[in-house]
């Protein structure tokens, strides 16, 4: 009998931690209602309601889709903001599976599962579910397979999508620039899951470089490589390392967690978060984030899928976009940030929605002037590495961007790694 | 670049302030398994214990409440592993696992809740939370060159733990109550046989040492800034390190105290291994050439050798409790 309760008993424990985890677990959606919603009466106008009617999205994420901070949950947010402007509804035509490690085996369940669901398009949003979502392109050829973050896609139903966040670092490195010349203080910190490894991280740090660069010429950045993409409390050592070692006045990040940010309000220097507006979480140290606005990319592969699969590669294909799309930008700046900072980074953010210039080509921005009048000057210079080597001849085009995305493995002058 | 004394003091109060939680969660195990029981369950312990200690703490705002409520909500689970453990007899390994998994899955659960609730997450940073989890001033020994910040500016909870460390030799050696739960560990039948309640001891401590441990993560919860992130646990493994840091302290709470230096030792090293190099670089220029996953690896590998080292000395000296992870049933004579 004891034993029999003692099974009982354990079972109902493990059954309700299931349950828990399934709070943030399993697939979204009705499920298999034989019921789709008919299309409403005949009065409607909107276009894309009829194909609305039967589309459905599918999404593969790394981490839980209740998350309320983090990548997972940026993406999640862009999805669902994606379908409300297509007119689709994300309770009932979103279908997700979350909490998918990059294992090529968990991925293939995943996308047959969601092929199973009936989605007509799914978005991987994770680097390592590339040779799955590869495979399985060619075995669903109805499907449209997205990934974000790869380099793979094939001609007809597989892209990958990626922005340009290094032109919002850009304008966050112009926001910490001008706290360094305010303060006296020259030494910026910037804690980062890798360095040179990954060229997303590397091009981050160049860009934001450039960025304080273009403000204050004296800025030095030190970079703190805590080697993983997410570790609260390693994050929050580095940033105490770069402001008690190195004297680092501003904190830049490129990891998921707020600790830098929290460091440095706690310590009463300044910083520059991540992927969402980390004031609330660092009111007095906060000045403004690069953030994503993955809408902006959903809504257009979702629009396109929709008026016509067969057309997708060509509609879309690759995407690569920045802030002229509106799919990368910076948080609103804090009260924290200089006079200046709002006049430069408008000036900045023009030149490069137009087209007009870009952060790693041979020619620099140097802005001066007071709040009111803050001007921007181009000069030609060339584009050197902290080594030395030249990289892009003074006035040269930018860099190309397979480089940028893939391949850069070398981080601009004014940067130091410290470890 | 601030002076090479400052770099160093940082470097042993780092070792202090990160691992703490580690000495909490070793004499909390220590407790348990020096009185028969093996409870894998230690990071669900020191998660539900830290989440729920932090809200109520925080809707008090204050620590002494925080303490209490993380104290009781980890005995809470403590008690629902006696229950199974000893009461039911449930198997040991399979029960803490699963309290590991509940425990996790309960802290994002609450967590997520909480954050998407109508008031958010609470505030920390200005709270009197905040205020009376902060470091003290010691006059005078605060301010003592080199070891003065690493040993005499912590908060509260730091010295509360080495207190509990020190309070649990004294007990496990020196009192008659700490005799009989010893004997308890070492041989649950003759402890029996001579009129000790086992089980009444079981759920005792049990219950105290999982409280232990959840004071541990309300420590974790009030370093981090008290902020709640969707995808990051307070605890972060410290649990599973504390298991291993049981063996190499030999199951001695005074021990625990040296291992949980030394584990810190490596990894403040992980951490601070640039700074070093950098505050002294002809003596420690070589740190940077030594990947940081040595380091983290590195208590591991020193426990790897302390097990070979014990298991090749005398049983005698080794202070693994005998009666460990068997369910005692007493008809089974």
């Amino acid at each position: 009998m004891k034993k029999f309760i003692s099974m009982l008993v354990t079972a109902a424990l493990a059954v309700s931690s299931v349950f828990a985890l399934a709070g943030c677990n399993g697939t979204q959606g009705s499920g298999d209602q034989g019921t789709t919603p008919a299309v409403t009466g005949g009065d409607e106008t909107d276009e894309t309601a009829a194909p609305a009617a039967d589309f459905k999205v599918g999404a593969i994420y790394i981490n839980s889709q209740n998350d309320t901070s983090g990548y997972t949950f940026a993406h999640h947010k862009g999805i669902t903001a994606a379908m409300e402007q297509v007119g689709l509804d994300p309770a009932k035509d979103l279908y997700i599976v979350d909490n998918v490690p990059e294992d090529d085996e968990k991925v293939k369940q995943a996308i047959d599962q969601l092929a199973g669901n009936g989605c007509n398009i799914i978005f991987g949003i994770s680097f390592g579910y590339i040779n799955a979502m590869d495979e399985k392109a060619k075995e669903y050829p109805d499907i449209i397979f997205s990934h974000a973050t790869g380099y793979l896609s094939n001609d007809t139903n597989f892209n990958n999508y990626f922005g340009r966040i290094y032109q919002a670092r850009y304008l966050a490195g112009i926001a910490a620039g001008y706290k360094s010349l305010a303060t006296g203080n020259n030494n910026i910190g910037f804690v980062s899951a890798w360095g040179t490894e990954y060229a997303e991280t590397c091009s981050g740090i160049n860009g934001f470089t450039l960025g304080a660069l273009s403000v204050n010429p004296n800025a030095k950045v030190y970079v703190y490589e805590i080697s993983t993409w997410g570790d609260q409390e390693l994050e929050r050592q580095a940033a105490e390392t770069l402001i008690d070692t190195y004297g680092c006045g501003v904190i830049g990040q490129h990891c998921d967690s707020a600790q830098p940010q929290i460091v440095a309000n706690e310590k009463g220097v300044f910083g520059c978060g991540y992927n969402s507006d980390m004031t609330t979480e660092a009111p007095d140290a906060h000045l403004t984030a690069p953030i994503w606005n993955w809408d902006a990319y959903y809504a257009t592969a979702m629009k396109a899928a929709m008026t016509n699969p067969a057309t997708f590669m060509t509609e879309v294909g690759i995407y690569y976009e920045g802030l002229n799309a509106g799919l990368v930008d910076i948080a609103p700046l804090s009260k924290n940030c200089e006079p200046q900072t709002a006049e430069a980074i408008a000036l900045a953010k023009d030149l490069m929605t137009k087209g007009e210039w870009d952060v790693f080509s041979g020619v620099k921005l140097s802005f001066s002037g007071d709040a009111g009048s803050v001007t921007v000057a181009k000069t030609d210079a060339a584009l050197k590495t902290n080594e030395g080597a030249e990289i892009v001849a003074a006035g040269g085009p930018s860099v190309e961007d397979s480089v940028i995305t893939g391949s850069m493995n070398y981080y601009v002058e004014g940067v130091t790694q410290v470890n | 670049m601030n002076n090479v004394v400052e770099v160093f003091e940082l470097f042993l109060f780092n070792i202090i302030v990160y691992n703490i939680p580690l000495l909490y969660g070793t004499t909390g195990e220590i407790m348990i398994e020096k009185s028969g029981s093996l409870n894998l369950g230690v990071e669900g312990t020191m998660a539900i214990g830290a989440v729920a200690g932090f809200l109520f703490g925080a809707r008090f705002d204050s620590l002494l409440v925080a303490c209490i409520v993380s104290f009781i909500a980890a005995g809470i689970v403590g008690l629902v592993f006696s229950f199974l453990t000893v009461t039911l007899q449930a198997n040991q390994n399979v029960t803490g696992l699963t309290i590991t998994t509940f425990g996790v899955a309960f802290y994002y659960f609450i967590g997520n809740a909480v954050s998407n609730g109508e008031k958010g997450w609470p505030k920390f940073s200005g709270t009197q939370l905040d205020a009376q989890s902060q470091a003290l001033n010691i006059p005078g020994l605060s301010s003592i060159p080199f070891v003065g910040k690493a040993l005499f500016s912590h908060g509260i909870l730091v010295y509360v733990g080495v207190l509990i460390a020190i309070l649990m030799w004294l007990y496990f050696n020196k009192t008659v109550p700490g005799l009989k739960m010893r004997s308890i560990g070492e041989n649950p039948a003759a402890a029996d046989s001579l009129g000790i309640n086992v089980t009444a001891y079981k759920y005792i401590h049990i219950i105290v040492g999982s409280g232990i441990m959840g004071l541990g993560g309300l420590y974790m919860a009030l370093n981090m800034g008290g902020t709640f992130e969707g995808s990051n646990c307070w605890i972060n493994g410290y649990g599973w390190i504390a298991i291993a840091l049981v063996i190499f302290a030999n199951w001695s709470p005074a021990k625990a105290l040296l291992g949980t230096l030394l584990f810190g030792f490596f990894n403040t090293l992980r951490v601070q291994n640039a700074a070093l190099a950098y505050a002294f670089p002809n003596v420690l220029g070589w740190l940077t050439k030594i990947p940081s996953h040595f380091f983290s690896a590195l208590p591991f590998i020193i426990t790897l050798i302390v097990l070979i080292l014990s298991s090749m000395t005398s049983k005698g000296r080794s202070g693994e409790p005998q009666a460990i992870g068997r369910s005692y049933y007493r008809e089974d004579r």
